[in-house]
Order: C-alpha cells, then sequence, then structure tokens
C-alpha cells in the first residue's frame, strides 16, 4: 500500500526540486558542521554557562510545547467546526505570529503583559507582580511564537476526520466530552504530536520575542540561542559548538519522537 | 581582486557606499548620511546598524562593506584580515548616562540604586561595548549590580527604559538624547571611567579616502556628532 508508486516512476520534476530542497535545508548545517571546533569540544560543552542555557532551553520549549498542545489542539478542533462563523478570519489570526517579525512579537507582548501594558498594569499596580525578565516570560514567548504550528496541525487533522465515526459514538450513548476523548483524539493524535514537535522546535530556536520579551540574564532568562548570539561577539568558535549541540540535541529528539509515537521512521 | 577594482572604479563615480555603523550611531548616521547624499547628487549611502562586535564579525566573515564605524577600538580588531593597513580614525566619543523611563518611577539617583535588587535593572552583556564600559563604571563605584537583563546591544537597553519595563538602564548620553521624550537621562560621576572612542574604518582599497568618512570628519558631519550628545574627537 505505502509503495504503490515505484522508483522507476518517480518523476523528475519532483525528485529534482525535492533535492535541491533537502540541499539547501542541510547544507548550511553540513556547513556548520565542518567549521566546529572539535577539539575543543568537551571544553566548550563543560562550560557551565552553557549547561544551564542548555537546560534552560530545553526545559522551558517542552513546558511551552506542552502550552501549546493544551490550548492549539482545542483551537485547532474549533476552527474546525462548521457550525463556527468567520472561521477564516480566526484561522488567519491565529497565524499571524508566523509572519510577525519575532522581536515586534516580543514589543506587542510588552503591550499587553508588560508592566504598563493593558493587562500587565492593572496586575503591576495590585500585585507588584511584572512578567518580563522572568522565565514563564520566556515560555510565554515561545508559546507566542510556537503556538500557530500546533493549532495549523491540529486544525487540519480534525478537519480530515470523519464525523460520522463520533456521531455514531454519539448515538450509542456516549456525551460529547467522551466522544472528542475516545474517538476523535486518537484518529488526530499522530497529528497533534507531529504539531507538538514543530511547535517544540520552534520554541527551542526562538530568539527574538524572547530577548525583547523576557531579556537576557544567565539562568533565568538565557536561552541557548540568545548565549550562542551573544556568544558569536567574542568566542565564535564556542557559538558554532553551541549551535551545533543545539542541532544535535534537535535531531536526536525529532527521530526519535517520530519513531516512537507517530509511527514512521 | 580584479573584480573588487572594477567594483571600486564604478563606486567612486557614483556608486553605494555600504556602512556599517554601531547601533548607538543609528540616528545621526542617518541623518548625515541624507545630508551627504544632499551635498553629493548621485551618490548613495546605505547603512546597516548593529552591535560592533556582530558587525565587525560579519565583514571579516565577507559581508560587503565599504566603512565600518564601531563604538570601541576592540572590535576594530575583530575585522581580521579586512582591518589591516586600513586607516582608522577616531571621529567621537561618548559616555555613559543612566535612562531611566520619564518621572522616573523607581526614583533612581545614583549608580548605587543598580545594585538595589527591588528595581528592575537592565544594561549591555559584556560581550558588547556597552557592556564593558558599564562592567567598568560599577568597578569604579564599587557597585555589585542586580541586573534583570543583560542586553544584546545598547539600542535593545533602550527600548527596555522607553516601553518602561525597567526602572534604570546604562546607555550612552546618545541614546538618552535620542529618545529624550520618554526617558530622563542621570549623570553619574564614575562615567569617566567608561569614556567610549568611536573609530571609523575605510575599508575601501582604493587610495583616496571615502567621501563619507570625510564628510563624518568635515565640520557639518561634527556638528552634527556634537548636536547628537556625542563628545568631539579631541576631548
Amino acid at each position: 500500500m505505502r509503495r504503490a508508486a515505484r522508483r522507476e516512476t518517480a518523476p523528475w520534476q519532483l525528485v529534482v526540486p525535492a533535492v535541491c530542497a533537502l540541499g539547501l535545508l542541510v547544507l548550511p548545517l553540513a556547513g556548520l558542521l565542518v567549521r566546529a571546533p572539535w577539539s575543543r569540544t568537551w571544553e566548550i560543552l563543560a562550560s557551565p554557562g552553557l549547561q544551564q542555557a542548555l537546560v534552560l532551553s530545553i526545559s522551558t520549549a517542552l513546558v511551552a510545547s506542552l502550552c501549546c498542545v493544551l490550548l492549539g489542539v482545542p483551537l485547532g478542533w474549533l476552527l474546525a467546526q462548521r457550525w463556527l462563523p468567520g472561521a477564516r478570519l480566526f484561522r488567519a489570526l491565529a497565524t499571524v505570529p508566523l509572519v510577525l517579525p519575532p522581536v515586534v512579537g516580543g514589543v506587542a507582548l510588552f503591550a499587553l503583559l508588560g508592566r504598563r501594558g493593558v493587562l500587565g498594569e492593572p496586575v503591576f499596580e495590585l500585585t507588584g507582580f511584572a512578567l518580563p525578565f522572568t522565565t514563564p516570560a520566556v515560555v510565554v514567548a515561545q508559546v507566542f511564537v510556537a503556538l500557530p504550528f500546533q493549532v495549523l496541525a491540529a486544525e487540519g487533522a480534525f478537519r480530515a476526520t470523519d464525523e460520522r465515526y463520533a456521531q455514531v459514538a454519539a448515538t450509542l450513548g456516549a456525551r460529547p466530552w467522551t466522544a472528542f476523548r475516545r474517538v476523535t483524539l486518537p484518529m488526530v493524535a499522530p497529528s497533534v504530536l507531529a504539531g507538538a514537535v514543530l511547535s517544540w522546535g520552534r520554541a527551542l530556536g526562538e530568539f527574538g520575542a524572547t530577548v525583547t520579551f523576557a531579556g537576557n540574564l544567565p539562568g533565568r532568562t538565557q536561552t541557548l540561542p540568545l548565549q550562542v548570539y551573544l556568544l558569536l561577539q567574542t568566542d565564535p568558535d564556542a557559538a558554532i559548538m553551541a549551535a551545533v549541540t543545539m542541532l544535535f540535541i534537535s535531531v536526536v529528539l525529532l527521530v526519535a519522537l517520530r519513531g516512537r509515537w507517530t509511527g514512521t521512521t | 581582486m580584479a573584480l573588487s577594482g572594477l567594483a571600486g572604479c564604478s563606486s567612486s563615480e557614483s556608486g553605494t557606499t555600504t556602512v556599517l555603523a554601531a547601533a548607538s550611531l543609528t540616528d545621526v548616521f542617518t541623518q548625515l548620511g541624507a545630508e551627504f547624499e544632499k551635498a553629493n547628487p548621485g551618490e548613495r549611502v546605505e547603512f546597516s546598524f548593529g552591535s560592533s562586535s556582530t558587525l565587525a564579525v560579519q565583514i571579516a566573515e565577507g559581508s560587503p562593506a565599504d566603512v565600518f564605524a564601531s563604538a570601541d577600538e576592540k572590535s576594530v580588531g575583530l575585522l581580521g584580515e579586512e582591518g589591516k593597513g586600513r586607516p582608522s580614525t577616531i571621529f567621537a566619543t561618548n559616555h555613559l548616562q543612566i535612562a531611566v523611563p520619564s518621572g522616573n518611577p523607581g526614583k533612581v539617583k545614583d549608580l548605587s540604586d543598580f545594585a538595589d535588587s527591588s528595581l528592575r535593572i537592565a544594561y549591555c552583556a559584556e560581550q558588547a561595548p556597552c557592556g564593558k564600559a558599564a562592567l567598568k563604571v560599577f568597578k569604579a563605584g564599587g557597585v555589585t549590580p542586580e541586573p534583570d537583563s543583560l542586553e544584546p546591544d545598547v539600542r535593545a537597553t533602550l527600548t527596555k527604559v522607553t516601553a518602561g519595563e525597567v526602572d534604570a538602564a546604562l546607555v550612552y548620553r546618545t541614546d538618552v538624547m535620542a529618545a529624550a521624550d520618554k526617558v530622563e537621562g542621570i549623570d553619574f560621576t564614575q562615567a569617566d571611567a567608561a569614556k567610549s572612542s568611536y573609530p571609523i574604518v575605510d575599508l575601501q582599497s582604493q587610495k583616496e579616502p571615502n567621501a563619507f568618512v570625510a564628510y563624518v570628519l568635515s565640520p557639518p558631519g561634527q556638528a552634527a556628532l556634537s548636536e547628537a550628545g556625542f563628545g568631539s574627537a579631541g576631548g
């Protein structure tokens, strides 16, 4: 079934651009590997600053992608509903962070959640708490830029499911939430996981919104992309090594997750 | 080599000068560029502003640039081969000032307030020239700062003040003047410990000096720099 088309019949009109695309994606990274100062690997990886930034990056990105699942899957479901008026407009709005330069996204987050922001100011007046420059602010910035990936992945999957399964479940007495959880959700699970992996990757690489909204303080808000950017100015070798580390971890995790949870390798 | 020679010839007639300049020069160089183009019909100046050290690395990596204007002399060293034997002139000086949002909500008075952990504090990361200068003044003042953010460049630092998200930041006097409607500047005595000199480097291969560099060093150029809050190269 999965190998319906044989290799001999693959049209070159698809194969040639596909190879070009792969080259465009992979070759710059290969360049990075060539330039990497492998002899300094352990010295650079052992630096406490790098480990601290790495741990912060991985953990904030995990929390962010979890938030993306919890918020993005319901939104994707909502956008896929035929009864929703203005779905097209909402879908366009949900993808705004994709086209917005992330630095502008950071400024927008200030405008809403900063201590002079629309929501942030009353909270600050009442409690003295301000979100910017905190670790949660890193997560918020990451969720802001990564959420559209989860929403789009989930929406496409919900759209492609056959509503009749859930309807049959309802006729058998299942409440809507039960029908969703037991029937619809398992059908969209692979797409939701693909969306979660995409949003995790986007969160891991996030720079612009983070540096604007969360600032840059080692141990609190300095994620690996921020550290790579600063290292580039003083120790380009260390920056490349840090980038290679990030690349390696991303690839290992992506391959592992895809193999384990989506059933494809 | 032959190619770059050709490009040089055409650019001396009616060409584009690409200037990579420190973030703190954004406003005054944009203005100087417009004046220069007006005074020299046919000439165009294109700018790329950023952290001096980032720009220097970009030039060393082959980013096309005719002029490099840095906020510190150390970044000139990062030019590597590209900077060897190129004429470099100090064209301005600058010093740090404490920037607070209008109305000074944190009631900041001097550098010692940077040690107050209840205040939101930002200054540049040590990798940027403004961060090196900040460390110098903290050392001179015996202040152990409690930062909330170490910004990648001085403009990013200023943004945090204009947005009102920090109570105090260390930026250059010129940045405070550029954002005078939203920011107040406070002078402090230790600022003299880190007066910074701005070198301009002519990266072109021709013998004649770059016209834009000459314009920056000319009386009208120096007047514009002084109006923006820069100190003159002499003092």
